[in-house]
């Protein structure tokens, strides 16, 4: 073979090897899928979503307490995250310069590398241990923490792509910064915002390991921000790892709804932001 | 009154800087907090065992002698091991998307590797236990006995262990390396690709320019994976085998910090054993710490020339499926 051809045959090798290494990472996501739907549809009925866990041995019931616990955990780490990163993300971008913001991006980026289940374990400490109590607040201090650096550098982004002249205009009317901010250049922004914090609850709300030393878990029906709580997630790994057919089954449900709940929130948030980028781009 | 006025102005600006600024620095604050109060809480750990700790063996809650090392090397030699699996392929995707594939298809297949990244690592946990152990115990038994002579693959056909806890991690870490390599490969200014082809290079030879023109921020986004891996939880904790020995074997049943954290750590009876799992903690705390402050610095040397959604996609990787 001449070294001409060599080559030629070398290239075409790499070539289709970045191709296959296409379907090699998306067998394993259609696997999932699949499992996760064959096994979850079986399994997923009305009762699922309002009846509480049955003891073991007894077939059916739900996890109605779960999902409740999960909407409550979720919500409180938004309630913590969301103020806390917005303007953190305000900062950033309206003082990009500065050696603060440096520092914050800095800070955003290592805390969202930070392992989840070391955060349970901070929570834990600083929450958990001075009262002696798990509770459902912990838990949402916890799935906060790991909220605050993706809402902190998806604002920061999204403002720096709202158009300059906009910001200029109304400081060149009388306003204030802060009030150029609020009522001009947020707005503005605001969709792609809603659509960043969206898709941050969508993946927390999928989170286990910080969850499971501060919420904790709880067989009955509980609401109260002061006692442990059940979650979706904790509830499918404590059924998972148990030796019942039955909880199994009610696993592979509890996992069908997480991946459906992140799923859809992906998918509608590609399409909001290949809106936006279209907006921006016919501007 | 246009005194006052100017007052006004100047106090609302001070006030807004004040306020986000507040925020700012309790992001900062967190941070550092973390590693403050992991410290703080293995107090008892560190004093009775100082760096002994990260170097011996012994895991001993009832007699209260704890070591840190088959866990540091079950987090390590499985953190590799997914990447010695995940970066060829992540490599190859980031390649085929930024280079080969036609446009069309580069959105749609963007998108769907990066639904890997999105699927809860419980649900991976799942689909392990069910699916992948019980295919992996099944290679296991069917092992050529040239391989299972090996110390890589001695001990019994469990299903659970290094092998499947590597493997399930490898997927998991494709999106995240994937999809930074991806952004650092488009950073590549065009004349370097073009220059290549007009010197009469082949279709992997220009890459292969590429890829060298970037490596830095390339090796920056194979760490990200690598921290990704080191404190991937549940999914492994659901795979290894939680068993703390160090072994070469992939068959051996294993154990990570981050699995014995999800496993012991309600169950912690005494103080000293609560606090060497905190300090455990705080092990993995300062290796990711490390880990990835190393892969931010390569991935920003690059960034400086990348495109504002580039800077984003880098900044947060896989956070956004956009």
């Amino acid at each position: 073979m001449t070294r001409d051809a060599q080559r030629r045959l070398l290239s075409l090798a790499v070539t289709s090897f970045c191709g296959l290494s296409v379907v090699i990472a998306l067998v394993p996501l259609a696997m999932i899928l699949f499992f996760v739907l064959s096994q979850g549809l079986g399994s997923l009925n009305l009762d699922f979503f309002t009846h509480m866990p049955l003891p073991v041995g007894e077939a059916g019931g739900g996890m109605a307490n779960a999902i409740a616990g999960s909407l409550i955990v979720t919500g409180l780490g938004a309630l913590f995250a969301i103020p806390v990163g917005l303007l953190a993300g305000i900062y950033a971008a309206e003082f990009a310069g500065s050696r603060l913001a440096s520092a914050v991006r800095f800070a955003a980026d290592t805390l969202n590398g930070v392992p989840s289940i070391v955060i349970g374990v901070f929570v834990y400490g600083l929450v958990v241990l001075p009262i002696k109590q798990f509770t459902a607040v912990a838990g949402g201090v916890a799935l906060g923490i790991m909220m605050v650096p993706i809402i902190a550098r998806t604002t920061e982004e999204l403002l720096l792509l709202v158009p300059g002249g906009l910001r200029e205009g109304a400081l060149a009317l009388g306003a204030t910064r802060g009030r150029a901010i609020f009522t001009v250049v947020l707005p503005a922004a605001f969709p792609g915002i809603v659509t960043g914090i969206m898709l941050a609850l969508a993946r927390i709300a999928g989170e286990t390991a910080p969850l499971l030393f501060t919420a904790f878990n709880n067989r009955f029906w509980s609401t109260r921000l002061d006692q442990p709580i059940a979650t979706l997630t904790v509830q499918v790994y404590t059924y998972a790892i148990s030796p019942y057919e039955d909880w199994h089954r009610q696993a592979w449900a509890g996992a069908l709804v997480l991946v459906s709940l992140v799923l859809s929130c992906s998918v509608l948030a590609r399409v909001a932001t290949r809106r936006l980028e279209r907006m921006q781009v016919g501007r | 009154m246009a005194g006052t006025r100017a007052r006004v102005r100047i106090g609302g600006d001070l006030g807004f800087r004040l306020l986000t600024g507040g925020f700012a620095v309790l992001v900062i604050v967190i941070v550092i907090g973390i590693g403050f109060e992991l410290w703080r809480q293995s107090q008892l750990s560190i004093q009775k065992f100082g760096f002994g700790f990260w170097a011996t063996k012994t895991w001993d809650p009832v007699s209260g002698d704890f070591g840190a090392l088959p866990f540091i090397w079950g987090t390590l030699y499985s953190s590799i091991l997914a990447l010695l699996i995940s970066t060829p392929v992540a490599l190859g995707i980031a390649i085929f998307l930024s280079e080969l594939a036609p446009n069309w298809l580069k959105q749609p297949l963007g998108f769907l590797t990066e639904l890997l990244a999105a699927i809860p690592s419980i649900v991976y946990g799942l689909w392990g236990i069910f699916v992948l152990v019980p295919w992996v115990r099944t290679l296991q038994l069917h092992m050529p006995a040239l391989l299972k002579a090996t110390p890589f693959f001695s001990g019994p056909p469990l299903g659970v262990g290094m092998l499947s806890a590597a493997l399930i991690l490898a997927v998991m870490v494709i999106p995240f390396s994937s999809s930074v390599a991806r952004e650092v490969l488009k950073a590549v200014p065009v004349a370097q690709r073009e220059a290549a082809y007009a010197l009469g290079a082949t279709q992997w030879e220009a890459i292969r320019a590429a890829l060298f023109y970037a490596r830095t921020g390339i090796i920056g986004a194979v760490m990200l994976g690598f921290g990704r891996a080191l404190g991937e939880t549940m999914a492994v904790t659901m795979l290894i085998g939680n068993n703390p020995q160090i072994s070469w074997s992939l068959n051996a049943p294993q154990y990570t910090m981050a699995a014995v954290l999800a496993n012991e750590f309600t169950e912690a009876s005494d103080e000293l054993y609560l606090h060497a799992l905190i300090e455990i903690g705080l092990v993995l705390f300062i290796i990711t710490l490390f880990v990835n402050v190393l892969s931010r610095l390569l991935i920003w040397s690059m960034a400086r020339s990348m495109s504002p959604k580039a800077r984003r996609v880098v900044a947060a990787p896989a956070s956004e499926a956009a």
